[in-house]
């Protein structure tokens, strides 16, 4: 299998001051196209800064970096913005999604970048919501939904566009380990159904254990780098669980 | 165009979401705009006035009046003395080329009577050529004739507030009004002319013949019996108007045997040159107070950078998640400045509403003409338009320009 991201003699280096900061001190490494990654390490391990790198948010201050084929080293701002648009899907902690705007329109707004005619995008977002089990809720806006919910529009919004890779930033933070989990069990459908690359950064291990490889960083380096041979299986977890409470009942 | 379309749906959006805010920040362009509007409309109505009068005076006008002489060292005022006479106004319609037509006048006041009605009023005794060079039109009935000049007829045309005064509202053509015992036919009624552009009434005047009036109303000059009072000279074109006038001085100068050196026994004004002074000033008045409101509208312009750099910080998170998932720099300059002059012409098209119905109520209460021009309502909403991409782009050119990863993390 063809890797998806190939990174090699990755550095960072912030300069606060006078005194340069380094974030990165050459990381390399690949993963290949359908894997479910996990990216671990305490604050400050620089995984944050790895991750605005991995999402073309930022650029690297030497090493390479090739995604999909493509070297993004060179690009411009606007040329990694397209780049972004087209290859990657974001999922943050915070959801960001646009508060006033219906989950529909959310999650077309990758797509308002693109020249897909409007009626298209409506179907795309709709089928999208559709595969995060919100039908019935394309009308709804984030304040009408519960975090879950909210979480699930991101990350249809971020496959709306077909992306290579979808990259999460902490997406289980801001929720209860149940709703967790079933964040989790999303990320694994879209992965095993769809073959999209998942990576998941995360400081819980009970998040990690979901993926099929761990990729460990600590203080801007490799820490290691583990294959999970037998990940955990997120909708068997929920089938163990009591049966809480139906988050549906939080929203109207 | 789609994303015009798009960036106009989520301004539209924003704005809503902020209704006060958007409102407030309107009412700077909104009152810039009506302020333009009625200022340049109350401006351009006078303007429009003082042509309206220049007009009713005739046109390509120049007055030539009898000047001072000075006698044994004394010297007398302006129109003391006869030295002005019909032989030179003859002589100046015949021999100066620039020079169209010349009509003399006398004038004098006198009380006209019809019956048990009477009204002191101001004769003229003029040419026919006066009726072409002031532009009088007839109301009712006919001007008098070379002939009727010649023959010294008795006969008289009054101007409409001299016909109100004697005949009320039947047509006095054909009947008989009595001047110093004399009965007089009147030929016919001038239509109204107005105000002169110095206030004067210019329809209170009756006009006879030159010839009947210095024989039988206002009595012959003693010194000379063709002494005229004033004589109104009508160039062959505005441009023709110096050189008309540098031709009579020449000819009367020669006709008065006036030794270089000498001053002239005569006086000639150029009457056009001296009302357009007038329309200058009110031009000049109505750019000002143009000038006065387009401050209000730029002050407006600077409201809208406020809000939308208010705007621009408020929105950093929803900047960079837009910027996250695909929005290029353009993109995002489009968005705001959209937003920004939506705002703008809003507000334009709000302020062009208001200051028409402001001139319109000018005109109405304070009864001052205004006069709002398409133009100028084009400029207006023109203008505005600008002042929201002005003032727009800097705020939107900071939106677009933010870092993403700053933007994402910002709370």
């Amino acid at each position: 299998m063809a890797s998806v991201i190939e990174i090699k003699d990755l550095v960072k280096d912030y300069k606060l001051g006078e005194v340069p900061v380094h974030v990165l001190k050459g990381i390399s490494f690949l993963i290949e196209r359908g894997d479910f990654v996990s990216i671990m390490g305490p604050s400050g391990s620089g995984k944050s800064t790895l991750m605005n790198i991995l999402g073309c948010l930022d650029k690297p201050t030497s090493g390479s970096y090739q995604l999909d084929g493509i070297s993004v080293a060179g690009l411009n701002r606007d040329q990694l913005a397209d780049i972004r648009n087209k290859k990657i899907g974001f999922v943050f902690q915070q959801f960001n999604l646009l508060a006033r705007t219906s989950a529909t329109e959310n999650v077309e707004l990758p797509l308002m970048y693109t020249d897909t005619p409007s009626r298209e995008r409506h179907e795309r977002a709709r089928k999208a919501l559709l595969t995060v089990g919100l039908a019935g809720r394309e009308e709804h806006q984030p304040s009408q939904l519960s975090g879950g919910q909210q979480q699930r529009v991101a990350i249809a919004r971020s496959l709306v566009n077909d992306p290579s890779i979808i990259l999460a930033d902490e997406p289980t933070g801001a929720l209860d380990s149940r709703i967790g989990i079933e964040i989790m069990a999303i990320f694994q459908r879209l992965n095993r159904e769809k073959g999209i690359t998942m990576i998941v950064v995360t400081h819980d291990p009970d998040i990690a254990a979901y993926s099929n490889r761990s990729i460990h960083f600590k203080d801007g380096k490799l820490q290691f780098d583990e294959k999970l041979a037998q990940p955990r299986e997120a909708r068997k977890d929920l089938e163990k669980l009591p049966a809480e409470q139906p988050e549906e009942i939080v929203s109207s | 165009m789609n994303k015009i379309v798009g960036s106009t749906r989520i301004a539209f959006r924003a704005l809503e979401v902020n209704r006060m805010r958007s409102a407030l920040t309107m009412l700077g362009i909104i009152i810039g705009v009506a302020a333009v509007i009625a200022m340049v409309g109350v401006g351009a109505g006078a303007t429009a006035r003082i042509q309206q009068q220049i007009q009713s005076i005739g046109s390509n006008l120049i007055i030539v009046l009898p000047g001072s002489i000075s006698s044994n060292g004394v010297r007398l005022g302006s129109g003391a003395t006869a030295t002005l006479t019909q032989d030179d106004a003859k002589a100046i319609a015949a021999e100066c080329p620039s020079v169209a037509l010349a009509a003399p006048a006398v004038r004098g006041g006198v009380q006209v009577v019809n019956g048990n009605n009477n009204w002191a009023t101001n004769a003229q005794g003029v040419t026919p050529d006066y009726m072409t060079i002031r532009d009088y039109t007839m109301l009712s009935g006919q001007f008098f004739t070379t002939q009727d000049v010649d023959a010294a007829a008795k006969t008289a045309v009054l101007g409409e507030t001299v016909a109100q005064n004697l005949f009320g509202d039947s047509d006095p053509t054909g009947q008989v009004v009595i001047i110093k015992n004399v009965p007089f036919t009147v030929a016919g009624v001038l239509t109204p002319k107005g105000q002169s552009p110095t206030g004067q009434d210019q329809d209170d005047v009756i006009l006879l013949p030159i010839s009947t009036a210095t024989q039988k109303v206002l009595g012959a000059n003693k010194a000379n019996a063709q002494a005229i009072g004033s004589l109104m000279v009508q160039a062959m074109s505005p441009q023709a108007m110096d050189q008309a006038i540098q031709e009579m001085e020449a000819l009367l100068r020669e006709r008065h045997r006036i030794l270089p050196g000498l001053e002239d026994d005569f006086t000639i004004r150029n009457l056009t040159e001296v009302f357009e002074a007038q329309e200058t000033s009110a031009q000049v008045m109505s750019i000002l107070l143009g000038a006065i409101a387009s401050v209000s509208l730029i002050v407006g312009g600077i409201g809208i950078m406020n809000i939308m750099l208010v705007s621009v910080t408020e929105r950093t998170r929803e900047i960079g998640l837009r910027q996250a998932v695909g929005a290029k720099t353009r993109d995002i300059l489009l968005q705001f400045l959209v937003e920004a002059v939506t705002l703008s012409v809003l507000g334009g098209i709000v302020g062009i509403v208001i200051g028409l119905t402001a001139s319109l109520l000018i005109s109405h209460f304070a009864e001052w003409s205004t006069q709002v021009s398409p133009l100028s309502i084009l400029l207006a909403f023109v203008f505005s338009a600008l002042v929201g991409v002005f003032f727009g782009y800097y705020p939107a050119r900071k939106a677009a320009f933010l870092d993403p990863i700053e933007a994402l993390r910002y709370e």
